[in-house]
C-alpha cells in the first residue's frame, strides 16, 4: 500500500444557510480545497451525503456535484453509511490511493437539512435505523440515544446531570472556532433546566443538525510536487467497521464493539497505541456517544468517562483533549458532512493552524465518526510530517 | 408506511412470530435468513410468548411524522423470556410509570396513523406491563 497524505482541506461555516444549495454547498468546500493544494487535480471524486434523496429529492450526487465544481469527466462515487457517511468516503478515498489507483483524490462531506421543515427531518434520519423493527416503532436517532443513556445510568449508577459535562465542553472549544455553529459557552445550570426531547436525552445532549460542507483533498507521495507549501499530514490508519445495525439485536447495547474494533484497527495500521495521540475528535452526536466512546477507545474505564472528564482530563490542557473545536455539539451536526469536519479540525491542529485552542506539539490524531450507536464506525490516525 | 410492506410483516407485527433455528436451537426475533448464534440457515417459525422485561427505556417528547398522536410515548427495550429483545412501545402505563427489569406483555395497539391523504393505519405489538396472577 502507498501512503496517502492530505494537500489541501475547504469547509463552509455550519449553520442554516437558506441562501445556498446543496451544490454550491459542495462546491465552496471543493474549490477551497483544490485551491490550498498548488494546481494538484483529483481523478476521483468521493461524496459523502445522506438525505439529499429525501430531503433535496437529488440524487446521483457525485456526477452533479463533479459537474457544477467543473471537474467534468472525473470519476465519482456516493458513499452512504447514515451519520458516518462523510467518513466512510474518505475511507474510500484512501483506498484509492493506497491501492495505486488514483494519484489524487477529493472528499467531500455535504448536508442540506434546510430546505425541508419539521418532523421530517427526523423521519428520515430515524431511516438509518432498521425500518421494519426501530423506526416503525415510532423510534427517532434521539430515542435510541435514550435507551443507550438509560441502561447507562442504570448499569454503572451515573447520575443523570453527570454527562452534562460533554455539552459543556464542546461549547466551551467552539467558542474560538470561526466556523461554529455555537460560539458560546453554556452553563450546566443551563444543562439542568433543559427541555426533554427523549428523556433521559435533553436538548443539550443532542447536537443540531444544520447545513455544511467539508472537503479535504488527498494525494500520493508522487503527485505532490517539490516545495509544497502547506505542512504534509499522512492518513497513517483508516478502519471501518460494522455491528448489528439493530441495537435490540446486540449481545451488549453499551458495548459499542465496532467503536472499539475501529480505533484497534486503524491503531494497529499506523503502528500506535491509541494513547500515543496529542488528540481524539470522536463523535458526540448525543453525550452519551461521547462517553462509550471515549471508553470504547480506552481512554476512559467503563462507566466513568463523565468523571474523568469533570476531573478536566479531555480538556484542551487535559490528558487526552477531545473535539477540541467544539464537536458536534457546538461546531453542528451537518450528518453526512461530519466526518469529514472532523478530519478537516484533526488536519488544522496538525498543521499548527488551530488558532487559539491549538493543541501545543500535537503530531498525531485519532478521528472516528459513528454512525448512530455505532452501527458503523469509522476511525482514521493522522500524522504530521516532520 | 406502504400495504404490501405492512402485509409482509403481519405476522410478526401481529403475533411475533419469530424462528428457532434447527441447527441449534436457537430462538430469533426478528425473523433473519442467518442464524446469529451459529450462522447456520433460519427459517422454522416460531411463536414468542409476548412476555418479558423491560431492559431499557425512552420517553419520546419529539415524535416523527406518523407518531405524533401518542406524544409523549415510551419506547422500550424488551428482553423476551426465550431470550431476544425487541424494540416496542409501551402501553397502559399507570402513574407508577416506567422501571427497568419490570414485567411486560405483548398485545395488539395502533402504531401509526399516516394521515387523511390515505388513511392507513397500521397495528402491531406494543407492551403493556404484566397483570398480576396472569401467569
Amino acid at each position: 500500500m502507498r501512503d496517502v497524505f492530505i494537500t489541501g482541506i475547504g469547509q463552509v461555516p455550519v449553520g442554516e444557510h437558506w441562501e445556498v444549495s446543496l451544490r454550491s454547498l459542495a462546491a465552496r468546500a471543493m474549490l477551497a480545497a483544490l485551491h490550498q493544494a498548488e494546481g494538484l487535480r483529483p481523478q476521483a471524486l468521493f461524496v459523502g451525503n445522506l438525505l439529499a434523496p429525501v430531503l433535496s429529492h437529488q440524487a446521483n450526487l457525485a456526477a452533479l456535484l463533479i459537474d457544477n465544481a467543473g471537474l467534468d469527466g472525473i470519476e465519482g462515487h456516493l458513499v452512504e453509511a447514515g451519520e458516518a457517511s462523510g467518513a466512510a468516503a474518505l475511507h474510500s478515498a484512501f483506498l484509492a490511493i493506497a491501492s495505486g489507483w488514483v494519484e489524487s483524490a477529493l472528499v467531500v462531506g455535504v448536508e442540506k437539512v434546510t430546505d425541508y421543515i419539521g418532523s421530517g427531518v427526523e423521519l428520515a434520519l430515524a431511516e438509518t435505523e432498521d425500518a421494519d423493527y426501530e423506526t416503525a416503532q415510532g423510534l427517532t436517532l434521539s430515542g435510541l440515544a435514550g435507551l443507550v443513556m438509560q441502561r447507562y445510568l442504570h448499569e454503572y449508577g451515573v447520575e443523570r446531570q453527570a454527562l452534562g459535562v460533554f455539552p459543556t465542553l464542546m461549547h466551551a472549544n467552539a467558542v474560538h472556532n470561526p466556523n461554529a455553529m455555537f460560539r458560546k459557552a453554556i452553563r450546566r445550570e443551563a444543562y439542568a433546566k433543559a427541555e426533554m426531547i427523549s428523556d433521559p436525552v435533553n436538548l443539550f445532549d443532542m447536537a443540531p443538525y444544520a447545513d455544511g460542507a467539508a472537503a479535504v483533498l488527498l494525494s500520493s507521495r508522487a503527485a505532490i510536487p517539490a516545495g509544497f507549501a502547506q505542512p504534509l499530514v499522512r492518513i497513517s490508519g483508516s478502519a471501518l467497521v460494522t455491528d448489528r445495525l439493530a441495537l435490540h439485536d446486540r449481545a451488549d447495547p453499551l458495548a459499542f464493539d465496532a467503536a472499539r474494533l475501529s480505533v484497534e484497527r486503524a491503531c494497529r495500521m499506523a503502528g500506535i497505541l491509541p494513547g500515543e495521540v496529542n488528540l481524539f475528535e470522536l463523535s458526540d452526536t448525543f453525550s452519551i456517544y461521547a462517553a462509550l466512546s471515549l471508553e470504547a477507545a480506552g481512554f476512559a474505564p467503563t462507566g466513568r468517562a463523565a468523571q474523568l472528564a469533570e476531573q478536566g482530563e479531555f480538556a484542551l490542557n487535559g490528558r487526552m483533549p477531545i473535539n477540541t473545536l467544539g464537536g458536534m455539539k457546538a461546531r453542528g451536526n451537518p450528518i453526512g458532512a461530519a466526518g469529514v469536519y472532523q478530519v478537516l479540525e484533526a488536519v488544522l491542529q496538525l498543521r499548527g493552524q488551530a488558532g487559539a485552542n491549538q493543541i501545543a506539539h500535537a503530531q498525531r490524531a485519532l478521528v472516528q465518526m459513528l454512525a448512530g450507536p455505532a452501527s458503523t464506525a469509522v476511525t482514521h490516525v493522522l500524522e504530521r510530517v516532520s | 408506511m406502504e400495504v404490501p410492506r405492512h402485509w409482509r410483516l403481519k405476522q410478526q407485527r401481529y403475533a411475533l412470530v419469530g424462528e428457532v433455528c434447527p441447527h441449534c436451537e436457537g430462538k430469533i426475533f426478528p425473523p433473519r435468513d442467518v442464524c446469529p448464534h451459529c450462522g447456520g440457515e433460519a427459517k422454522t417459525p416460531y411463536t414468542f410468548s409476548g412476555k418479558g422485561t423491560v431492559y431499557s427505556y425512552t420517553i419520546m417528547h419529539d415524535a416523527p411524522a406518523g407518531y405524533d398522536e401518542n406524544v409523549p410515548y415510551t419506547v422500550a427495550l424488551v428482553k423476551l423470556e426465550e431470550g431476544p429483545m425487541v424494540t416496542a412501545q409501551l402501553t397502559d402505563l399507570d402513574e407508577q410509570g416506567v422501571q427497568i427489569g419490570m414485567p411486560v406483555e405483548m398485545v395488539t395497539r395502533r402504531i401509526r396513523q399516516d394521515g387523511d391523504e390515505r388513511g392507513l393505519l397500521v397495528y402491531g405489538y406494543k407492551f403493556r406491563p404484566m397483570i398480576a396472577g396472569a401467569r
